[in-house]
C-alpha cells in the first residue's frame, strides 16, 4: 500500500514537472497557432544556466532557479522578436520544419559548448533523501518539485483569471482579431506569453535535471512527451494540459515500475487511444482553425 | 470535334516522358561508369532518394505531414534483416517484396489512426508511431539485437546469380534498379485518376468529397502504398549493407527526409531524388568541415531555408532546376502545402 | 408530381444558437425552388445539412424518397446531389481540365483507377469537351485554377457539381462577387441547365431569383417563414417587411 501511495506521489511530480515544462508550449499553440518543437531547447537552456551557476560558480540552487527562468525567458523575446514573428502565418509544415532546425542547432550547440554527458546539478542537502509522511516514503526532491509547480499553477490560474493582463490573454487566444478590434495589443500579448512560457520552460529544465537526466538531447528526448501533453490536454486552456501532465506522469511513473518490460509504451499507447478517441485531444475545442 | 481532340492532348500530356527524364535516368546508370569507386555514397542516395519518394507520395500528392516515415523504414529494414538472418527466405528479391508487405501492413493499420484529426494530431500520431516502434525494437533486444541491433546478417546472390561484393557494385545496380521499376509504377499512379484525385483531395478536401471522392479511402491507399516503398528503402538498407539497428527508427531519418523534400520540391516525383543528391552532397560538405557537429549546419539549413521562404528560394536559388522541372512535369513543382495556410 | 428533395422537422443548433428550427421544406422533381432569407438567416447551413457537411440535432433529410440523414457527403453525391459552394471550392493548383477530369472521372466509378493514365479514355474526354465548352472554359482549361479571373472560377464551380450529372442541385449563391462583365455567362449557364434536374437555389440576387424561381421558400431565423409562387412571396406583407424591404431600398 505504501509502495503505492509512493508511487503516486512520485507520479504527481512528474506530472507538474511536466505541466509546468509544457505548458508554454500549450499557450504558444493555443495562442499563436504555431507548431513549436523546439519547446525543449528553451528547458534545456534553463537548465544548462542553472548548472553551470550552481556547479561552476557556486550559486546556492534556489537562487540560480530564477535565473533559470529569466535567462530561458530574454533567449525566448530575442527568438520571437527576431525570428518567430515571420511565422506565425505560415503553414504547420513551415513551423514544424524552422523549429526542428531550431532544435539541430541547440543540440549541436550544447554539445559542443558543454560535451555530451549526463550533467548533474549540485543540490543542497535540505533536497537529498526522503521524510516520512504516515508511513510513506515521500522524496524530498519531488516534494520540493510538488510545491514549486504547484504555487506556479495556482498563480498562472489566478493571472489568468483576475488580472487584466489575463484577460486580454483569454481574449486574444479566443479570437485574435476581435482582440485587436478591442484595442488589445496582441502581438504584444504573444511576445510577452512566449517569453513566459520559454522561461517557465527553463525552470522546468532546472528541475528536471535530477529527475529527467540533463544532456545535449534533451529537447530531442522530451519532446513527445510535450507534445503530448498538448495534444491530449488540448491548448485552449490551462487546465487541460495541467490534468493530462498528471495523467501522463502517473501513467508512466506506474507504467516503468509495474510492467517494466513495456514501460514506455503505456504513454504512447495511451497518447494514440485518446487521439483515436478525441481527435482534438481531451479537452480542446473541436478545431475551427 | 477540335475540342474533343484538344482535351485529349492535353489531358495526356502531363503522362508523356520528357526528355528531362529520361535524361535523368541515363545519367544515373552513367553514374554506375562514371565514379566506380564511390558505390556506397551512391547507393546511399538511391536508397534515401526512395525512401523521399514514399514520403512524397502522401505529402506532396496527398497533404499528409507526417514526422514518423522512418517507421515503415525500420520495419523494413528489420524485417529484411529477420528474414536473412534466421535464414526464413535467402532469396533478396522475395525478402525485400516481403519486408515491403510487412510494412505496407504496418502502414495499412495506422492509416486509420492517420486520417483522423487536424495537422497537429497528425504530426502527433505519426511520431507517437514512430517512437512506438523504436521503444519495441529496443524492448525486444533479444529478437532485434537492441542498440548493437543484428549482427551477422549474410545476404545471398540476387536470383541466385549476382552476389554482393565488397565494393558495393552490386548493391548499387540493385538498389538503382529497384528504385526505377518502384518509380515507374509511382509515376503510373500519380497520372492515374487516382492521383488526381489525391492531389484534389490534398487542394480542397471538402471539394473532393463534394464531387464523389471517397476521401478516407484514398488516402488510406496511398499512405499504404507509401509505406510499402519506405519499407522496401529500408529492406535495402539492410540488404546492401548488412546493419539492422534502432538507428533505422530515429527521428532524425524522419527529419532529414523532410529537408530532403524542402530542397528538391514535393508534388513531381523527382523532388525527392534531386533533393536526395543534394542533402548527400551537403551532408559530406558539412561533414567534412565538422564531422561531430554536421547537425548544427543541417539545423541551420532548414531555419534559413523557412526564414527566406521555400517557395522564394525555389524561385531564386533553383531557376534553373525550375527550367528542369517544367521539362520533367509540365507544370513548376508544387512546394508542399501553400505558404499562407495557417492551418 | 414526385418530390425530389426534402427536409422533415430539422433542426439544428450551434451551442445556444438555434440555426435551423424544424424546417420541413419540400423540393418537386424538376422545380426551380428558390431559398431566400436575409444574411444569417442559415441557408448555408441548411445546405451543409442536406449535403452532408453538417449533421442535424434531428430530423430527417431525403433524397427522392430514400432517408440520406445518416450517409457520407460523398455517398449523397453518387446518389445524385450535388452543390456548389458560396465561396468558390475550387482546387488551387489543378487546371479546369483536371478538375472537371476528375468529376467525370468520379461519377463514371472510375475515380480509384491507378493504372490506366487520365486522358487515355474517350467517352471521358467527350464528356469533359462537352461540359468545358458549355461553361465556356475550353479556352483556359490549361491554366491553374488560380489564376483564372473570378468570373470563370466561378463558372468552374458551376461546371463541377454539374459534372456530377446531379438530378438534385443545390447552388448556393452562383452569382455572389462576380463582375458585372461576367454575370451574363453565369445566369445563362444557370438558366440552360437541363429541365429533369431539380435545383434549389440560394440567391441574393432578385432579378436572378424572379427569372428563374417557379416557387420561393422565404428562410427567417433559421425557420420558414412562408413559401409559393413568385409573385405570391413578392406580395406578402411579411416578406416584404422582413426582407423584400431591405432589398426594395438597397
Amino acid at each position: 500500500m505504501a509502495s503505492i501511495l509512493t508511487n503516486l506521489f512520485d507520479g504527481v511530480a512528474y506530472g507538474m514537472l511536466l505541466f509546468v515544462l509544457a505548458c508554454g508550449l500549450a499557450v504558444t499553440l493555443g495562442l499563436m497557432n504555431f507548431v513549436n518543437l523546439a519547446h525543449g531547447a528553451f528547458a534545456m537552456a534553463g537548465g544548462y544556466i542553472c548548472a553551470v551557476l550552481v556547479n561552476n560558480s557556486g550559486w546556492p540552487f534556489f537562487a540560480a532557479l530564477p535565473l533559470a527562468f529569466v535567462g530561458s525567458a530574454l533567449i525566448g523575446i530575442a527568438l520571437e522578436r527576431t525570428l518567430y514573428r515571420h511565422l506565425y502565418s505560415r503553414s504547420h509544415l513551415d513551423q514544424v520544419l524552422f523549429s526542428i532546425g531550431l532544435v539541430f542547432m541547440s543540440v549541436a550547440a550544447v554539445d559542443y559548448i558543454m560535451g555530451s554527458s549526463r550533467v548533474f546539478i549540485k543540490l543542497p542537502a535540505a533536497l537529498e533523501g526522503q521524510i516520512d509522511l504516515f508511513g510513506v516514503g515521500i522524496g524530498r526532491y519531488r516534494l520540493m518539485i510538488v510545491v514549486i509547480c504547484g504555487l506556479l499553477t495556482l498563480g498562472l490560474q489566478l493571472i489568468l483569471a483576475k488580472t487584466r493582463f489575463g484577460s486580454r490573454l483569454r481574449a486574444a487566444v479566443d479570437d485574435p482579431r476581435a482582440a485587436i478590434g478591442l484595442g488589445i495589443n496582441v502581438p504584444q500579448v504573444f511576445a510577452f506569453t512566449f517569453a513566459f512560457g520559454c522561461g517557465l520552460a527553463g525552470l522546468g529544465g532546472a528541475l528536471s535535471a535530477e529527475i529527467l537526466g540533463l544532456d545535449p538531447y534533451f529537447p530531442l528526448k522530451f519532446m513527445i512527451y510535450f507534445l503530448i501533453v498538448v495534444t491530449v490536454g488540448g491548448s485552449s486552456s490551462i487546465t487541460g494540459p495541467f490534468l493530462a501532465s498528471l495523467l501522463l506522469g502517473i501513467a508512466d511513473v506506474a507504467g516503468k515500475y509495474y510492467v517494466p518490460k513495456v514501460g514506455p509504451f503505456v504513454i504512447y499507447t495511451v497518447m494514440i487511444v485518446i487521439l483515436l478517441w478525441r481527435p482534438n485531444g481531451l479537452f480542446g475545442r473541436t478545431a475551427a482553425r | 470535334m477540335t475540342a474533343l481532340s484538344d482535351v485529349s492532348t492535353h489531358a495526356m500530356a502531363s503522362a508523356r516522358w520528357r526528355i528531362g527524364e529520361v535524361a535523368f535516368w541515363i545519367l544515373a546508370l552513367a553514374c554506375a561508369f562514371l565514379f566506380p569507386s564511390r558505390y556506397l555514397i551512391m547507393t546511399d542516395i538511391v536508397r534515401l532518394g526512395l525512401f523521399a519518394l514514399s514520403l512524397d507520395l502522401i505529402l506532396g500528392y496527398a497533404g499528409i505531414v507526417s514526422l514518423g516515415h522512418a517507421a515503415f523504414f525500420g520495419v523494413g529494414a528489420y524485417a529484411a534483416g529477420l528474414l536473412a538472418l534466421h535464414g526464413i527466405i535467402n532469396e533478396p528479391v522475395i525478402a525485400l517484396v516481403a519486408a515491403g508487405l510487412v510494412a505496407a501492413a504496418l502502414g495499412f493499420v495506422t492509416s486509420f489512426l492517420v486520417i483522423r484529426g487536424v495537422d497537429l494530431t497528425r504530426l502527433m500520431v505519426t511520431l507517437g508511431i514512430a517512437l512506438l516502434l523504436e521503444a519495441l525494437a529496443e524492448r525486444f533486444s533479444d529478437i532485434t539485437g537492441g542498440t548493437d541491433g543484428l549482427q551477422g546478417i549474410e545476404m545471398q546472390p540476387i536470383l541466385g546469380l549476382f552476389a554482393f561484393d565488397m565494393f558495393g557494385k552490386t548493391g548499387f545496380f540493385y538498389s538503382l534498379i529497384v528504385l526505377f521499376i518502384l518509380f515507374l509504377l509511382a509515376r503510373r499512379v500519380v497520372h492515374s485518376p487516382f492521383g488526381l484525385s489525391l492531389r484534389a483531395i490534398r487542394n480542397n478536401p471538402l471539394r473532393a468529397a463534394a464531387i464523389g471522392v471517397p476521401v478516407n479511402r484514398r488516402l488510406i491507399a496511398v499512405y499504404t502504398l507509401a509505406a510499402f516503398y519506405a519499407g522496401i528503402a529500408g529492406a535495402l538498407f539492410t540488404q546492401t549493407t548488412a546493419l539492422a539497428s534502432l538507428d533505422v527508427f530515429a527521428f532524425e531519418r524522419s527529419a532529414d527526409l523532410m529537408l530532403v523534400l524542402v530542397i528538391g520540391g514535393t508534388g513531381y516525383l523527382y523532388g525527392g531524388l534531386i533533393g536526395a543528391v543534394v542533402f548527400k552532397m551537403l551532408q559530406e560538405l558539412f561533414q567534412s568541415i565538422t564531422p561531430q557537429y554536421w547537425l548544427f549546419w543541417i539545423g541551420l539549413v532548414l531555419v534559413v531555408i523557412v526564414m527566406v521562404g521555400r517557395a522564394r528560394i525555389h524561385r531564386w536559388v533553383l531557376f534553373v532546376p525550375n527550367l528542369i522541372i517544367r521539362q520533367f512535369a509540365g507544370r513548376k513543382a508544387v512546394v508542399a502545402v501553400p505558404e499562407s495556410e495557417a492551418s | 408530381m414526385t418530390i425530389a428533395l426534402e427536409t422533415r422537422n430539422l433542426e439544428k443548433s450551434f451551442g445556444g444558437l438555434r440555426v435551423t428550427r424544424d424546417l420541413s421544406l419540400k423540393v418537386m422533381q424538376g422545380a426551380r425552388h428558390a431559398l431566400i432569407g436575409p444574411n444569417g438567416a442559415g441557408k448555408t447551413t441548411v445546405i451543409n445539412q442536406l449535403t452532408g457537411v453538417l449533421t442535424p440535432n434531428s430530423g430527417g433529410i431525403l433524397l427522392e424518397g430514400h432517408d440520406i440523414t445518416g450517409l457520407s457527403v460523398h455517398r449523397r453525391v453518387l446518389r445524385g446531389l450535388s452543390r456548389t459552394f458560396q465561396i468558390n471550392q475550387l482546387y488551387a493548383d489543378l487546371t479546369p481540365l483536371e478538375t472537371i477530369g476528375l468529376a467525370v472521372s468520379e461519377r463514371m466509378g472510375r475515380g480509384g483507377d491507378w493504372w490506366r493514365r487520365m486522358g487515355t479514355r474517350s467517352d471521358i474526354n467527350a464528356e469533359i469537351a462537352e461540359i468545358l465548352s458549355r461553361f465556356h472554359l475550353l479556352d483556359v482549361m490549361t491554366e491553374l485554377t488560380s489564376t483564372l479571373p473570378y468570373g470563370k472560377q466561378r463558372l468552374l464551380e458551376i461546371a463541377v457539381a454539374i459534372a456530377a450529372k446531379p438530378r438534385v442541385l443545390l447552388l448556393d449563391e452562383p452569382a455572389a462577387g462576380v463582375p458585372e462583365s461576367e454575370r451574363h455567362d453565369i445566369l445563362a449557364a444557370v438558366a440552360a441547365l437541363p429541365r429533369e434536374v431539380t435545383v434549389l437555389l440560394i440567391e441574393h440576387d432578385m432579378d436572378l431569383v424572379f427569372s428563374f424561381a417557379d416557387r420561393i421558400s422565404v428562410l427567417v431565423n433559421g425557420g420558414l417563414l412562408t413559401e409559393g409562387a413568385p409573385d405570391e412571396v413578392a406580395r406578402d406583407p411579411q416578406v416584404r417587411a422582413v426582407y423584400l424591404g431591405e432589398a426594395a431600398d438597397a
